[in-house]
C-alpha cells in the first residue's frame, strides 16, 4: 500500500501552515476557503495553537496582525468579499512589517457572485487591493500537494521580509483532493523572522543597517516598550510628518521586495527549452494549460507552459529570458485579462500575446486551449 | 483499467454520494494509483442534485474536472435525467431500482441495482446507501482489491461505525452477480 | 512642573501631546498611568510594567497610546479590540489595554467591541469618550445627544445615542464601569478594579470636547463642561442615596456590572490541554 494520503487542497494549506509553524488562525467561514478555519479549528489546539473564529474578516485579520505582532506565526484564509474587507489592514501589515499569510481561495465574482464556482479574479486585487503604494508578494499553487509546500515558502516569505503573503489560491485547487506524500518534515526549510531582544543601547526598533532592508522585529512583553504604527515611522517606530522620512520608509518597503524579486520569484516552465508558444498560466488554471501542452506535444507542436508560481512581484526576468525564441504568447486565466497585463507589459510589442479567458465560473478546458492555439498558429501563418 | 477512468456520483443531499467519491478516490490511492476527486458545494450542494466525481488513472492527472464520465452513479431520479446524457458513448450508468432510465438507454451499459432499499432493510439504516453503492462499484467494475477498498471506507467513517459499513459493503458487493461484473469489465478493457 | 508620573510613564520625547487646549483626553489617559503606577507598586499584586500592553485604533483617544511609554501599538480604526484579541491569544500573560474613542469603538468597532464582550477575552477597553469626532473637525458620534449639533448634524442629530457602557453590559461583557475627567480620583480607582478583573472590562470615561462639540452645542470652556460633569456624574454611592426626582438627568458613575464568567484564553489553554490529552488526530 502506498505511503500517500488523500487530501483536499484547504486541507493541504492547513497542514502546510502548521508544518511551517503557524499556531495562530483568525478567521470567518466563506465558501470556498471555509475548510481551512474547519481544518484549523481542529489542528491548531492539538498543536498548541490556537484559532478563533472572529465576528468579520476585518477582525480577523486584524487578529492575526495582533498576534504576530506578540510574536505567534499567525493566518487567515477567506475568498473574494472577504479579501476586499480585509484590504485596509493588509495595508496596516506591510506598513507595520508584521508578517502573516492570507489565503484567499479565489471564488467568481464580483460581489457575492458565484460562490461555489472557480475564477481567478482577485489576481489585480492581490497587488493593489489595499491603499497606497506597498510591496507585495503574492504566491499561487497548482495542485494539492504543491498548496502543502508553498504555504511552508509563503510563510518564510512573510517572516524573512517582514511583510503579509497573499496566498492565492483557487476554487480549482481549493476543492481538488489528490493523493499527497507529504514531505518528511525534517527535511522541510522554516524561516523564522529574525529578532532583536535586549539590544541596549539601540532602542530603535525600525533600525535597518546600512545595506539591509528588513529590521529585525521585536515582540511584545520582552522588556522593550516600542511602539507600532500605521501612520509614516522613523526607526524608533513613532509617528512623523517628515516627507523625506516617510519617504525613506517607503521606498525601503518597496526595495525589500523589489531588490530581492530573484530570491522571491519562482516559475515552473514545462516544455519551453524549444517553444515557440508560451502558454502563460498560473494556479489551478496551469492544470488545463498542462494537458493541452502534452497533447499539442504529442502533436510535434513546440508548445511550451510558463507558470508564475510567485505571482507577485510578476517574474519579469523569467519571462523576458524567454522572450527571444517564442513567436507568440498564449495567457490563459480565469478573469477577464489580469495577469495578461503584466504579460503584455513584459512583451511589448515584441512578441504578440493572445489571450483565452473566462468569467462565467466554469473551467476553460484543455480542448479549447488546444482550439485557441491552433487559431493562432493560423493566424501568425497567414501574415 | 484505461489511461483515465472518470466517475461522477450523483443524488440528493443526505445520500452521501460525495462520501461515496471521496472513498473512491482514497482507494486509488491506497492502491498507488493518482487521482483526483473533487465536487460541488455550498448552495449547489443544498437539496437538489448534489454532484461529485473521482478521476483515477496510472497516469498523472492534469486537467481535474470531468466532462464526460465513464461511469456514473445515480440515486435520484432528478440525477438520472441531468447526468445520464453526459456519459460517454460506452458509458456505464448504476442507478437504484426504485428509478427509472432515460428511453432508449442501452441495457447493456445499465445496472439497476436496489442500492437504497438494501441499506435500508438489509443493512438496516439507509445512511449506508453510500457504501452499498462504494461496494456495488467495485463489485462491477472491479477497480480496486478488497483490502484497499475496506480500508479507504475506514479512513473516512466514523469510529465504531465500522461493522455496520462493513456489512454495508459486503450487501453492496453481493447485488452484482458474478457475471455481470465478468461482461462489465470485459466492456472496460 | 510636570508630575513623577510624566516621567515614570509617558514618553517626554513625544510630548507635549497633540490635544486642544482643555480636552478631557489627557486627565483619561494621566488616570490610566496613575492606575497602572498603583498596580505595579502595590505588593499584593503580581503586575510588571513589561506585561502591559497598550492597543489604540484612530481618533484622538487613540494618540495616547503613542504618549504612554509601554509596549504600544496604534492600529486602524475601530480595530484595535481585534488587534488586541490577536495579541491576547498569543501570549495571555500580556496585560492588554485598549484605549479608543466613542466613534472609534462603537462605530465603526462596534462589531468587536460586542463579540469581544461576549467572548470574555481579558481585554481592558478605556473609552475616551466626548461625543463627537474630534480629529475630523466635530462630526456627530454614536455618543452625541439628539438634537445636538455637529459638523454633519447641522440641524440638529438626529440619531439616539447609545450609553457605551450599557452597550457592553448588554453584550455580556463581565465588568462594565462609568467614569468622568472631573472625577478623577473615582476614575483611577475604576480602571483599576478593570484592569485588576479576570475578563472582559470596559470604562466609559466621559471626556469632555470644548473646541468642537463644546463650542458648537455652546456647553461653555472646558471648566464650564466640567462643572457640568461635578454636577451632572454623579459617584454610584452617593446617587444610590438620591430620590428619583433628583436622579432626573443626573447619571451615576462607577462600576455598574460585575461579574466572574470564565476568562476566553484561560478556557483556551483548557481545550489545549483536553485535545492533547486525548492525542488524536
Amino acid at each position: 500500500m502506498s505511503k500517500a494520503v488523500l487530501m483536499q487542497g484547504n486541507e493541504a494549506a492547513v497542514e502546510g501552515a502548521i508544518a511551517a509553524g503557524m499556531r495562530f488562525f483568525a478567521g470567518y467561514p466563506i465558501t470556498p476557503s471555509t475548510e481551512i478555519a474547519e481544518g484549523c479549528a481542529r489542528r491548531l489546539p492539538q498543536e498548541g495553537g490556537k484559532f478563533i473564529q472572529m465576528e468579520d474578516e476585518l477582525a480577523s485579520i486584524a487578529a492575526v496582525l495582533g498576534a504576530s505582532a506578540a510574536g505567534m506565526k499567525a493566518m487567515t484564509a477567506t475568498s473574494g468579499p472577504g479579501f476586499s474587507l480585509m484590504q485596509e489592514n493588509i495595508g496596516y501589515g506591510a506598513m507595520a512589517e508584521i508578517p502573516c499569510v492570507i489565503v484567499d481561495v479565489q471564488r467568481a465574482g464580483p460581489s457575492t457572485g458565484l460562490p461555489t464556482s472557480p475564477s481567478q479574479a482577485d489576481y489585480m486585487q492581490a497587488r493593489w487591493g489595499t491603499h497606497g503604494d506597498h510591496p507585495v508578494i503574492a504566491l499561487s499553487p497548482s495542485s494539492v500537494r504543491e498548496t502543502y509546500t508553498l504555504i511552508i515558502r509563503a510563510f518564510n516569505l512573510a517572516e524573512k521580509y517582514r511583510t503579509p503573503v497573499i496566498f492565492l489560491m483557487d476554487e480549482i485547487v481549493g476543492h481538488m483532493r489528490e493523493g499527497v506524500e507529504l514531505p518528511n518534515p525534517n527535511e522541510l526549510i522554516i524561516n523564522h523572522r529574525k529578532m532583536s531582544f535586549h539590544d541596549g543601547a539601540n532602542k530603535q526598533c525600525y533600525f535597518v543597517p546600512e545595506g539591509e532592508y528588513v529590521p529585525a522585529m521585536k515582540p511584545f512583553g520582552h522588556g522593550e516598550r516600542y511602539n507600532i504604527t500605521g501612520l509614516a515611522h522613523d526607526q524608533s517606530g513613532f509617528p512623523t510628518n517628515s516627507s523625506q522620512i516617510a519617504g525613506k520608509l517607503c521606498q525601503r518597503l518597496m526595495d525589500k521586495v523589489e531588490k530581492n524579486v530573484d530570491h522571491i520569484c519562482r516559475v515552473e516552465e514545462y516544455a519551453m527549452d524549444d517553444a515557440e508558444t508560451a502558454v502563460v498560466c498560473f494556479g489551478g488554471g496551469a492544470r488545463a494549460v498542462m494537458e493541452a501542452v502534452l497533447q499539442a506535444r504529442a502533436e510535434g507542436r513546440k508548445v511550451g507552459m510558463f507558470r508564475p508560481i510567485t505571482v507577485w512581484p510578476f517574474p519579469e526576468k523569467a519571462l523576458k529570458a524567454r522572450l527571444p525564441q517564442l513567436k507568440r504568447i498564449l495567457m490563459v486565466e480565469h478573469n477577464h485579462g489580469q495577469m495578461l497585463l503584466e504579460v503584455q507589459r513584459v512583451a511589448g510589442n515584441e512578441k504578440p500575446v493572445d489571450f483565452l479567458g473566462r468569467i462565467d465560473g466554469t473551467v476553460i478546458t484543455p480542448e479549447e486551449i488546444l482550439n485557441k492555439l491552433a487559431e493562432m498558429e493560423g493566424e501568425h501563418h497567414a501574415q | 483499467m484505461s489511461e483515465r477512468y472518470e466517475l461522477r456520483f450523483a443524488g440528493s443531499g443526505g445520500q452521501g454520494v460525495i462520501l461515496a467519491s471521496v472513498i473512491l478516490a482514497e482507494a486509488a490511492v491506497i492502491s498507488g494509483l493518482n487521482t483526483v476527486q473533487s465536487q460541488a458545494y455550498g448552495p449547489e450542494a443544498r437539496g437538489g442534485v448534489s454532484k461529485a466525481e473521482t478521476i483515477v488513472s496510472r497516469e498523472t492527472i492534469w486537467f481535474s474536472k470531468v466532462k464526460n464520465p465513464d461511469f456514473l452513479l445515480a440515486l435520484t431520479q432528478a440525477s438520472v435525467n441531468a447526468y445520464a446524457p453526459s456519459l460517454k458513448e460506452d458509458g456505464v450508468m448504476m442507478i437504484d431500482d426504485s428509478l427509472q432510465a432515460p428511453e432508449g438507454f442501452p441495457e447493456e451499459r445499465l445496472l439497476r441495482v436496489p442500492v437504497l432499499a438494501t441499506a435500508a432493510e438489509k443493512v438496516g439504516k439507509a445512511f449506508t446507501a453510500n457504501i452499498v453503492a462504494v461496494g456495488a462499484i467495485n463489485a462491477a467494475l472491479g477497480l480496486f482489491g478488497e483490502a484497499e477498498l475496506l480500508e479507504a471506507v475506514r479512513r473516512h467513517i466514523p469510529r465504531g461505525t465500522e461493522e455496520i459499513n462493513q456489512r454495508a459493503l459486503d450487501a453492496g458487493k453481493a447485488l452484482i452477480q458474478a457475471d455481470q461484473a465478468e461482461a462489465f469489465r470485459r466492456r472496460l478493457g | 512642573m510636570p508630575s513623577d508620573l510624566v516621567h515614570l510613564y509617558m514618553r517626554i520625547d513625544h510630548l507635549p501631546q497633540m490635544w486642544c487646549p482643555g480636552c478631557g483626553n489627557g486627565v483619561i489617559m494621566r488616570d490610566v498611568a496613575q492606575a497602572i503606577d498603583e498596580l505595579i507598586n502595590d505588593p499584593d499584586e503580581r503586575f510588571t510594567r513589561e506585561d502591559f500592553v497598550i492597543v489604540s485604533g484612530i481618533g484622538c483617544s487613540s494618540r495616547a497610546a503613542g504618549y504612554l511609554d509601554f509596549n504600544s501599538i496604534h492600529t486602524t480604526h475601530g480595530r484595535a479590540i481585534a488587534f488586541a484579541t490577536g495579541i491576547k491569544l498569543a501570549n495571555p500573560k500580556l496585560h492588554v489595554i485598549v484605549l479608543t474613542g466613542d466613534g472609534d469603538c462603537s462605530a465603526i468597532g462596534g462589531n468587536h467591541l460586542i463579540h469581544a464582550a461576549r467572548r470574555n477575552v481579558g481585554l481592558t477597553v478605556i473609552v475616551f469618550n466626548n461625543d463627537i469626532y474630534g480629529m475630523t473637525g466635530g462630526q456627530y458620534s454614536p455618543t452625541t445627544p439628539t438634537g445636538d449639533l455637529a459638523t454633519t448634524a447641522p440641524y440638529g442629530n438626529l440619531d439616539r445615542p447609545f450609553d457605551i457602557a450599557q452597550l457592553a453590559a448588554g453584550a455580556g461583557a463581565s465588568f462594565t464601569a462609568r467614569g468622568d475627567v472631573f472625577h478623577a480620583r473615582e476614575t483611577t480607582e475604576i480602571i483599576k478594579q478593570a484592569i485588576c478583573h479576570h475578563g472582559f472590562s470596559l470604562v466609559d470615561v466621559y471626556s469632555v470636547c470644548p473646541t468642537y462639540y463644546g463650542r458648537k452645542n455652546k456647553k461653555g470652556d472646558a471648566v464650564e463642561m466640567l462643572k457640568w460633569q461635578q454636577a451632572n456624574l454623579i459617584p454610584g454611592a452617593r446617587f444610590e442615596t438620591m430620590s428619583q426626582e433628583d436622579r432626573q438627568g443626573k447619571k451615576p458613575i462607577g462600576v455598574l456590572t460585575h461579574n466572574d464568567y470564565p476568562e476566553y484564553t484561560d478556557e483556551y489553554l483548557k481545550l489545549i490541554d483536553a485535545c492533547r490529552k486525548k492525542g488524536r488526530k
